[in-house]
């Protein structure tokens, strides 16, 4: 069983914040960490492995320091990186790095492919279906469970708003996985010297064989126009006074519209 | 297109290294440069005080843009029950049709033809519908073979469906399979006055800052809207309008619904239905401090809402956070406690009557959204509040 997990290396993005005087972002002190969803997809990957053999390959898109994720990843015990990286790749939407990252799973070849169901840094959770699509396999989105997997075929449980299916598919398929799904492994220590020393793989635009005008801002259907910080409310009251005043004031408000 | 530093007029003040998003203007010898991070959205070009920093068109900017005409909207089904989104992006694409001077068609899978009549009644002027049984459950690949295959034979101008399960996991697909953008998440559309192109703004950054984001040159421009986030169309009885059924010849699936369980959570029902939501952040500090919110909840007669930050702190379970990745809520009241206001929490949240917000922090930009705003320590407040509303409901 051939496993690739797709990662992407994202700020922890919990902590930006805005400067409300100059509108621009803080990014003091962000680090970047392996998107947590990815690590689900990870652990699925390992767990895939150890019940119907195979091995593990993780891969991401990025800039050289992207590295430090497939060092991570590597640490909790997949069997191989790679690292897709180019400068041709800049400036890439969805549409363009799923078109790219599905052409490095291609050279990899994989039967079961892995992801996150999004990304914290994008939210978008398009990437994973428009890699199926590019490889004209099936995919399921919101793993909660993996019942089964054999030879020719898998049985998941999917995350639907209101409770859960459960689904058949045939192989080669992607699946994006929820938080639900297990719990990833620490590093181990064993892992921790492996990654030290593993050889990280690279591939260019030209080794994946990708078209150009597919490629990063070129390939890329749709452009950032303008971003900005949302506006207050107008007619918001901030309550001043002591903690009583306030509490006063507000009873009073929300007793006036209702509320209470 | 791209940006370039006129490096003549560049004093190397790095003013502009803060106001990229992206992180992609270096200082290299005295002079600012924009490396390949750039992603085109111009948050630079004011701030340079010398005006060094501007944009060159290139002959690809020029490209005619593909043709296409009317809005339509994806009308999901789960067990042949309409979502109620599908109504919202009814309200929406009608808005849009209407500044594009167009039709709005409804594309409805496996669902019947008086379910198709009651689309129309919610704003489509035409209804595709595909009856076929293996419509009825959800599987991507059916359902992006076939809108991808509509799509090509009509060739919209726009495409919206729901960002639900459903919308979420095979948009993309037909996206990719069409060369063609696709925004998540929106929270508000629109079209440019001069070009007609779809303004698609969206949560970045994990929701800090807004971006409007543009498919200028491909079609169909393709959006997901989050439920809850748009307001409903009229209903009109009386509205008629076109039923055009659709065939499902040659579309297969490797993938096959098994079983569907129905697992409705209490808890998230009554969040989403709820009048009242207490809802608390990483300000609350842990369990303990949830236990507050319960009170207060239990006082009002609400239900207890959080944030992402604290349902990854483990503090309260998933099914209560509230945010781009949980639930969209819209109570008559919503009060949040020691929430700072990520936009990821906001879109989840804002469409609330009246937001109650209380934080120690002044600048949090939970207050930009508030009706009623506290500056101070909930640890304080609660309590007292706690009492007072207990008072107030006895009196």
């Amino acid at each position: 069983m051939n496993i690739v997990v797709c990662v992407k290396q994202v700020p922890d993005t919990t902590e930006v914040r805005i400067n409300p005087e100059t509108n621009t972002l803080i990014r003091d002190g962000v680090e970047s960490i392996i998107n947590p969803y990815d690590m689900h997809a990870i652990e699925a990957g390992l767990q895939i492995k150890e019940q119907a053999g195979g091995k593990v390959t993780v891969l991401t898109m990025g800039p050289p320091q992207a590295e430090n994720a497939l060092r991570e990843a590597i640490s909790m015990g997949v069997d191989e990186a790679v690292l897709l990286t180019d400068r041709a790749f800049a400036g890439s939407d969805t549409w363009a790095t799923a078109y790219a990252l599905s052409k490095a799973i291609g050279h990899l070849g994989a039967d079961i492919i892995l992801c996150g169901k999004q990304a914290i840094d994008g939210d978008t959770a398009q990437v994973g279906p428009e890699i199926a699509e590019f490889l004209d396999i099936p995919h399921i989105s919101y793993i909660r469970k993996i019942d089964e997997v054999k030879e020719d075929g898998i049985r998941v449980q999917r995350l639907m708003d209101e409770g859960f299916d459960v689904i058949e598919s045939s192989l080669p398929v992607l699946l994006t996985v929820v938080r639900e799904l297990n719990v990833p492994r620490m590093p181990s220590l064993k892992g921790k010297m492996a990654a030290k020393k593993a050889v990280i793989g690279k591939m260019t635009a030209a080794d994946i064989g990708a078209e150009d005008s597919n490629l990063g801002l070129k390939g890329s259907p749709t452009q950032v126009r303008n971003i900005f910080a949302p506006e207050a409310k107008k007619d918001r009251m901030m309550l001043d006074g002591t903690t009583d005043e306030k509490i006063e004031a507000l009873v009073k408000g929300l007793a006036g519209l209702k509320c209470i | 297109m791209y940006i370039k530093v006129n490096k003549d007029k560049c004093t190397g003040c790095e003013t502009c290294l803060s106001s990229c998003p992206y992180d992609s203007i270096i200082v290299k010898d005295g002079k600012a440069e924009i490396t390949e991070l750039c992603q085109l959205c111009r948050s630079c070009l004011s701030v340079c005080p010398e005006g060094a920093i501007f944009e060159v068109e290139e002959e690809a900017d020029k490209k005619e843009k593909e043709e296409g005409s009317g809005v339509w909207v994806f009308a999901e089904q789960r067990d042949g029950e309409i979502a109620g989104v599908s109504f919202e992006l009814l309200g929406a694409g009608r808005r849009l049709a209407e500044k594009l001077g167009c039709g709005v068609s409804a594309v409805f899978f496996g669902g019947t033809a008086t379910d198709a009549e009651e689309l129309i009644r919610w704003g489509a002027d035409k209804v595709y519908l595909c009856g076929d049984e293996m419509f009825r459950s959800f599987n991507d690949e059916p359902y992006a073979n076939l809108l991808s295959e509509l799509i090509l034979r009509h060739k919209p101008e726009v495409v919206l469906a729901g960002a639900t399960p459903i919308g979420r996991s095979f948009f993309p697909r037909v996206a990719a399979k069409l060369k063609t953008g696709l925004t998540a998440d929106c929270t508000s559309l629109d079209i440019d006055g001069e070009t007609k192109n779809l303004l698609q703004v969206r949560p970045a950054f994990g929701g800090n800052i807004m971006a409007t984001i543009l498919c200028p040159h491909t079609r169909p421009q393709m959006a997901t809207v989050r439920p809850r986030v748009m307001k409903r169309g009229e209903y009109d009885g009386s509205r008629r309008g076109e039923i055009v059924k659709v065939g499902a010849d040659n579309v297969g699936s490797r993938t096959k619904v098994i079983e569907t369980v129905r697992e409705v959570s209490e808890m998230s029902v009554n969040l989403q239905e709820a009048n009242i939501i207490i809802a608390g952040g990483r300000g609350v500090g842990g369990e303990k401090g949830f236990q507050l919110l319960y009170e207060l909840a239990a006082a009002f007669g609400g239900c207890v809402g959080a944030s992402r930050a604290a349902v990854d702190e483990g503090w309260i379970p998933y099914r209560h956070q509230v945010g781009q990745t949980g639930k969209t809520v819209g109570p008559k009241l919503y009060i949040a406690c020691g929430i700072s206001g990520a936009v990821q929490h906001l879109v989840g949240m804002q469409s609330s009557d009246i937001i109650v917000a209380i934080n120690k922090n002044p600048d949090a930009p939970i207050f930009n959204v508030a009706t009623y705003g506290i500056v101070g320590d909930l640890f304080e407040i609660l309590p007292l509040l706690i009492k007072k509303i207990k008072e107030v409901k006895e009196a």
